[in-house]
């Protein structure tokens, strides 16, 4: 079941790669494909039941690299579980959406149909080295769409910037995989068997290293302060799927791998390490979202404010690592964590396929340009109002059920995480500054004879807005499934 | 019952959501839609708030949806709905455009409002609460094409965001005190913590009432139309802040410094937020003004645990405002204006809304027999038990509302001047006249504002003290004439000798908004730009700069490789031949030269030794006994 998940967006897109069919059958493949792995997924999650030993549920393994003891091992717990759902959700709204894509419609439907396995592949590996194939993939089919499909004229440089910072994070993440391989007895990739020998308990100074080699991997791509500079050229001059899948699914990769891996086999070296992923947490929110408030371009101010989310993530695992505090607090942290994931790529992938409805009517994203949109464009307005609303966590929204329990379980941890909060306030200031220069006041600039969102573009919007909405409400149909595992995760970093 | 709870919260979210939703076509149908949905959140309010029922459904892990009325909800819901209903009347008469946005808006707010009142755990009160501030935003900035509008909702929304954070604070304070995430259990909390979740509350609460040092955001607020203020501004979101102190009253007294902290800063918002209202020229800005000051007495009752008369007066200021803001908006919508000196006389115009906002204005002044008199008082004994000074503000501070109610009772039951004309549309096209719907919610009103003083008198004071378990002191009689004199005679004095204008810090708020601006937004701002400089000069070019020296180092590598290592092995190549060269002459000239001249010396040699053979027997016998000679001789020589 899960393999079938994994590879069927790659078959469609090797038939798509090598059958020469017409753009539009192209693209409504693309549309039904990714249609299909949602509903897979969709049947995963109703099969889905928590496993009552803390283990994987739909576990698959078979032979592969039987020298170094790697294996095709895939399966899922309440970590990978929403993540996958995330990237089932976002691949096919982006399909949608891709159906006005004109150029080389063929080859993008195949490009994001491979970067979606790689996506799915990932978030439910449970093999060091099938993390990294996919980790590494997702880099070389994200390089290929800003480079291929990207705009403005700066967008190979980008792509290229954004393939070698990345790339070169994974080489460190893999000198932490190959640590861990060595310090294992027997030597193994499987992250189960690494979990539960956590094999550098005893010993500091090489716990240190290899975590310090993971968090260095997992940092760049999250991406934390000061390994950020990657992403805005890389979000400004992608296309908006390019954006969107970038924001809301390959930048879960990193924060993804410090639950999976980091925390639960290095427990000792994570909770050395805890107070400095704390402060990298704290330093990430308030930066990102200053450094988000003064930008004049919309879609770089989106991708600042993907720094701040993020950060909220990383102050929730790190608070989760300190020693000697309440259980609940911490377990709250995590499941914290693990909401704002999926909350962040509803809602950030929402904004930047709205973003992109700016180039594609008028080529600018300069907020100047814009102002009284809600007259010309109010359908276009009223979603971006929705969804920066929810970005900036306003309660019945996904956001608010992450930053709530990120916050609470963090300060329940640890006062210090009390510096981070006017970052939520900060965020709030940015977004609806930008709502106000773009949205109100009398149309003027280039809103003048802008045309409103069309099906293609507001379907896969709401879509997104909707799911948020959902977690927003009714928050148990998510974290029923994060707690236990959240629980889980707290008892082996308390190790 | 718990049903009809859910309804009260969920009926107005879905109808309010659905309008916002539909857009201009909801548009006809939204006042009536609005009306009656408010109808009925009414009626189910009355419901619960006699039938008592808790509920509480799945939220977050440890922390459910918990709702509840209790006493204290059971009396502020109902006032609240109705206050909404009145208001959405009112509005079907007055707001046009955009009528289902603004309904919709209304009602959205409505039911954060009945959640925020009925909330006992945090993370459902700060859900609500966050709610209530979003669609205050929308609805401050309601006319959207007017920047500034949008600017003062935006203020509004930042100001009481950065206090809610206080809500974030205690929720982390409360799990961390192990005490969980209930209103009720936070007093329980161990001692650190519980002063934290109770600061935590105390700024939410302070920001949201819009006491000091948070109070212009009122001000900005003032730019939305009417019934928004008549609503947002009375009856709902800045009262809740005050609602929300004398629902943790116990938390407040379970600390030393939290309650009389709440006390002082209730006393001097009053006092300080009175002379602002005093000082203003503008109806809506006095009127905001004011509700700063008031809300000042029921944030005061909450510090000095006064409960009972925090709530009578929180409720009675809630229909008395609603009143003052709703005439003051009749007569911006059908005059153009809401500056002081323009309305002069407007009540004679339409006598039915001059009679009720004199009511309301009377009622403000703490006029004898009505409602504010007797429930400010309730609260001023419980702030007398407390000191003489706390009193003592509080009394002066009544005065000043005496003084401000006054200059607007005197002002527009003046003869109506001849020149009236020329003072009206300085801020819309007047209408120019005062429809039924308009005038119908002002007498239920003003009803209201006359009557809910018995809230605060016996025997319903009593009877609400027993069922909020307040211990509050009922005020004694001294007190009640003493105020009532003093609020009589500011306001006869007022009528005497016209004020003289104020210092214009009082106008402008106490330049609160500049001061915030210099403080805050600015540095903030600085900072800012600032970091994104740095971000974009020193850390991405430090990264691209890295890319650039391995670039720099790979030319380096790659121009040594060129240069020398190349040259090395082409020069090794050159090297091997001439090496092969010399090698070939040396062979020549060395080894072969040698082997040849052996072979001549062998042959030379070869060629002596041939000499011998002759073939001649007489010379092999010579040469035979020559050798034999010689090894004869050689055998004797050795031994």
């Amino acid at each position: 079941m899960l393999s079938s998940i994994i590879f069927l967006p790659l078959v469609a897109a090797a038939l798509l790669a090598v059958l020469r069919v017409p753009d539009r059958v192209a693209r409504w493949t693309w549309v039904a494909v990714t249609t299909a792995d949602l509903v897979l997924v969709g049947v995963l999650i109703a099969r889905y039941e928590t496993p009552t030993d803390g283990g994987l549920a739909f576990e698959e393994r078979a032979r592969w690299i039987p020298s170094v003891n790697s294996s095709w091992h895939v399966g899922v717990d309440g970590l990978s579980v929403p993540l996958l759902a995330l990237t089932a959700v976002v691949f096919c709204a982006c399909a949608v959406y891709g159906l006005r894509e004109d150029r080389r419609p063929r080859q993008h439907a195949a490009l994001f149909l491979a970067l979606q396995t790689t996506c799915l592949g990932l978030f439910a590996a449970q093999d060091l080295i099938v993390f990294f194939l996919f980790f590494d993939l997702s880099i070389v089919g994200m390089y290929a769409a800003i480079a291929g499909w990207g705009h403005g004229r700066e967008a190979g440089r980008s792509a290229l910037q954004f393939f070698l910072y990345t790339f070169l994070g994974s080489l460190a993440l893999l000198l932490g995989f190959i640590g861990l391989y060595l310090a294992a007895d027997p030597h193994t990739f499987d992250i189960p068997e690494l979990i539960a020998a956590a094999p550098l308990q005893d010993h500091p100074v090489a716990g240190g290293f290899v975590l310090a080699a993971l968090l260095v991997g997992l940092a760049v791509k999250t991406p934390t302060i000061p390994f950020h500079t990657w992403l805005p050229p890389a979000h400004t001059d992608a296309s908006a799927i390019g954006s969107a899948v970038l924001a809301a699914v390959l930048l879960k990769m990193g924060t993804y791998g410090f639950v999976r891996i980091a925390m639960p086999a290095l427990p000792d070296a994570w909770r050395g390490a805890a107070w400095v992923v704390l402060a990298v947490g704290i330093a990430s929110v308030l930066y990102g979202a200053l450094v988000a408030l003064a930008q004049t371009d919309v879609k770089r101010m989106i991708a600042y404010t993907s720094i701040n989310h993020m950060g909220y993530v990383v102050l929730a695992v790190g608070a989760a690592g300190l020693a000697g505090t309440g259980t609940a607090a911490r377990e709250l942290a995590v499941t914290g964590a693990v909401t704002q994931m999926v909350s962040h790529g509803l809602l950030t992938g929402a904004l930047f396929l709205l973003a992109g409805v700016l180039h594609d009517r008028t080529g600018s994203y300069a907020m100047r340009d814009y102002g009284g949109l809600a007259r010309t464009a109010p359908l276009w307005t009223g979603l971006f109002a929705v969804a920066a609303f929810g970005s900036l966590g306003i309660p019945a929204f996904s956001g608010f059920i992450a930053e709530f329990q990120v916050f609470a379980g963090s300060i329940g941890t640890t006062a210090w995480a009390a510096i981070a909060l006017p970052g939520i306030l900060i965020t709030a200031a940015l977004f609806l500054r930008a709502l106000q220069l773009l949205g109100t006041g009398l149309p003027g600039g280039r809103s003048i004879g802008f045309s409103d969102v069309r099906a293609v573009e507001a379907v896969p919007v709401t879509g997104l807005l909707l799911l948020s909405l959902a977690i927003g409400v009714l928050p148990w149909l998510l974290l029923d499934l994060i707690t236990p595992a959240s629980a889980v995760l707290v008892d082996l970093v308390g190790r | 019952m718990t049903g009809l709870l859910w309804a009260c919260a969920t009926v107005p979210a879905v109808v309010g959501a659905g309008l916002c939703v539909s857009g201009r076509r909801a548009d006809r149908a939204a006042p009536t839609v609005g009306i009656v949905t408010a109808g009925v959140v009414l009626a189910l309010s009355v419901a619960v708030a006699l039938g008592r029922p808790a509920t509480s459904a799945p939220f977050l892990p440890g922390a459910p949806f918990g709702l509840a009325v209790d006493a204290l909800a059971a009396v502020v819901l109902p006032a609240v709905a109705a206050v909404t209903l009145l208001v959405l009347v009112f509005s079907a008469a007055d707001v046009s455009g955009a009528r289902a946005r603004f309904t919709g808006l209304v009602l959205l707010f409505a039911a954060a409002v009945v959640i925020t009142v009925c909330a006992t755990t945090l993370p459902t009160l700060l859900f609500a609460w966050e709610v209530m501030g979003a669609t205050s935003y929308a609805l401050i900035g309601f006319r959207w094409q007017e920047p500034h509008r949008v600017g003062a909702g935006l203020t509004a929304f930042l100001t009481t965001r950065t206090a809610d954070l206080g809500l974030y604070l205690a929720a982390g304070a409360a799990l961390a005190g192990g005490a969980g995430l209930a209103l009720a259990d936070l007093p329980g909390l161990p001692a650190p913590w519980r002063d934290v979740a109770a600061a935590g509350l105390l700024v939410a609460a302070l920001g949201k009432a819009a006491q000091l040092p948070f109070s212009a955001w009122l001000s900005a607020a003032m730019q939305g139309p009417s019934p928004v203020s008549a609503l947002l501004h009375s009856a709902a979101m800045v009262a809740m802040g005050g609602y929300l102190l004398l629902r943790v009253s116990p938390l407040l007294g379970a600390t030393s410094w939290a309650g009389p902290t709440a006390a002082w800063v209730g006393a001097l918002t009053a006092l300080l937020l009175g002379a602002v209202a005093l000082a203003q020229r503008d109806l809506k800005q006095l009127l905001a003004a004011s509700t700063a000051a008031q809300l000042g007495f029921v944030v005061l009752g909450a510090g000095v645990a006064a409960v009972a008369g925090g709530t009578a007066h929180l409720v009675a200021h809630a229909a008395t405002k609603a009143l003052l803001f709703l005439a003051a908006g009749a007569w911006l919508t059908a005059l153009g204006t809401k500056q002081l000196p323009a309305l002069r006389g407007a009540a004679r115009r339409w006598p039915l809304v001059g009679v009720c906002a004199g009511v309301g204005a009377l009622a403000l002044a703490g006029v004898a027999p009505l409602s504010l008199w007797a429930t400010k008082d309730a609260v001023l004994a419980g702030a007398h038990e407390e000191s003489l000074a706390l009193y003592l503000v509080g009394l002066a501070a009544a005065a000043l509302s005496a003084g401000y109610a006054g200059k607007v009772l005197w002002l527009v039951w003046q003869r109506l001047p001849a020149d009236a004309e020329a003072g009206y549309d300085t801020e819309e096209e007047g209408t120019r006249q005062v429809r039924v719907l308009q005038q119908a919610p002002l007498v239920v009103l003003a009803a209201g504002a006359a009557v809910l003083g018995l809230l605060a008198l016996p025997p319903v004071a009593g009877t609400l003290r027993r069922a909020l378990d307040g211990s509050g002191p009922a005020p004694g009689l001294v007190e009640l004439v003493v105020s009532a004199v003093v609020g009589l005679a500011v306001l006869l004095l007022v009528r005497v000798r016209p004020l003289q204008p104020l210092p214009g810090w009082l106008e402008g708020w106490l330049g609160l908004a500049r001061a915030t601006d210099v403080v805050v937004v600015r540095p903030v701002l600085r900072t800012a730009e600032a970091l994104a400089r740095f971000d974009d000069r020193v850390l991405a070019r430090a990264v691209t700069g890295a890319g650039r020296g391995a670039l720099r180092t790979a030319g380096a590598a790659a121009r040594f490789d060129d240069a020398v290592l190349d040259r090395a092995v082409a020069g090794s190549a050159t090297a091997s031949v001439r090496l092969a060269d010399a090698t070939v002459r040396a062979d020549l000239a060395g080894p072969d030269a040698a082997v040849r001249s052996l072979a001549a010396g062998t042959r030379w040699l070869g060629g002596w030794a041939r000499r011998t053979q002759t073939g001649q027997l007489h010379q092999y016998y010579v040469s035979a006994a020559v050798v034999l000679a010689a090894a004869l001789a050689l055998l004797l020589a050795v031994r």
